[in-house]
């Protein structure tokens, strides 16, 4: 397992990406910088929650064309894995890596709360380490209400590409999405914070599965 | 040289910020008010007199950058 966690100019979790990744992973967590134009060799890229480039524009706007995304998507179409957390997941889908889009709170609050989540699709690389029945980890946006359109949600629903569903709904999100994946299942980009769920001090370890299941598909 | 893009949201994306507005006004008392839509509007300064080339350059702009095409188009003016 190597891996990497993305630093853009207003990231505020991608230090306890590194963290979160390299106390489950046990192996030291590469750092790179947004204006970089190539990325280590890697197996799994982290691109963590903030407040990119303020929201300008929109949100992960700018950052889906910072430099290092030429790299990101050479390393997404090679079938690297790619992990998107809240502003992350925003960038994705900017890049177009993930469908869909990420807009204003239907409440208009930011909201920040652990949340009830279920699992909906337990055979991803990302989530085969998760049993049954519900997982608890926190939120923290915006703008985390999940957009797609009728056909795009039928696809995703078709495919099992839903990895995470709220069970309260806190945003409005279509179907009440938390986490999709892309096609080949390589890609995940989820609005709750599983980085900060990892130690029973923090009030849940609901995120370490995540991290685990990751290491049983890439292996150590 | 000016060009002006305006950006919306498609239709069918709903707009809790606009959504809120319109609540707002009708408990002020503007009850004819029945719907309300946001749009953003961004004003380029340009460099060159071809306004056929500039079109299609802001246009890419748009694709690229300035518009989300998965919730949002757009529309570009140049005045002349």
């Amino acid at each position: 397992m190597r891996a990497a966690v993305v630093t853009f100019p207003g990231s505020n979790c991608d230090r306890d990406l590194v963290v979160a990744m390299e106390a489950c992973f046990g192996k030291p967590v590469v750092r790179v910088w947004h204006a970089d134009h190539e990325l280590p060799p890697v197996d799994l890229v982290g691109l963590p929650g903030g407040f990119s480039w303020g929201d300008y524009l929109r949100c992960g706007a700018i950052a889906a064309r910072a430099p290092i995304m030429a790299a990101i998507r050479r390393h997404a179409e090679r079938g690297g894995y790619l992990l998107g957390i809240c502003n992350g997941f925003q960038i994705l889908t900017e890049a177009g890596l993930l469908p869909g889009a990420l807009v204003r709170n239907a409440g208009l609050r930011f909201v920040c709360r652990p949340l009830r989540l279920a699992v909906a699709n337990r055979n991803s690389a990302f989530t085969s380490a998760y049993g049954e029945g519900p997982v608890t980890i926190p939120v923290a946006h915006h703008d985390g209400n999940y957009v797609i359109d009728r056909e795009g949600l039928a696809r995703l629903e078709g495919e099992g590409r839903i990895a995470f569903r709220y069970l309260d709904n806190p945003n409005g999100s279509v179907a009440d999405i938390a986490g999709v994946l892309d096609a080949r299942g390589r890609i995940l980009g989820m609005m709750p914070h599983p980085e900060r769920a990892v130690d029973p001090r923090l009030g849940s370890e609901d995120g370490k599965p995540l991290f685990a299941s990751l290491l049983a598909a890439i292996g150590g | 040289m000016r060009a002006i893009v305006t950006i919306r949201f498609k239709e069918g994306v709903l707009d809790p910020e606009a959504v809120a507005i319109g609540r707002a006004l009708r408990g002020l008392g503007f009850e004819e008010v029945r719907a309300v839509a946001r749009r953003k509007v961004i004003e380029l300064e340009l460099d060159g007199e071809d306004r056929e080339g500039a079109c299609r350059r802001v246009q890419a702009m748009c694709e690229q950058l300035l518009a989300n095409p998965v919730i949002e188009s757009y529309a570009i003016e140049i005045p002349d």
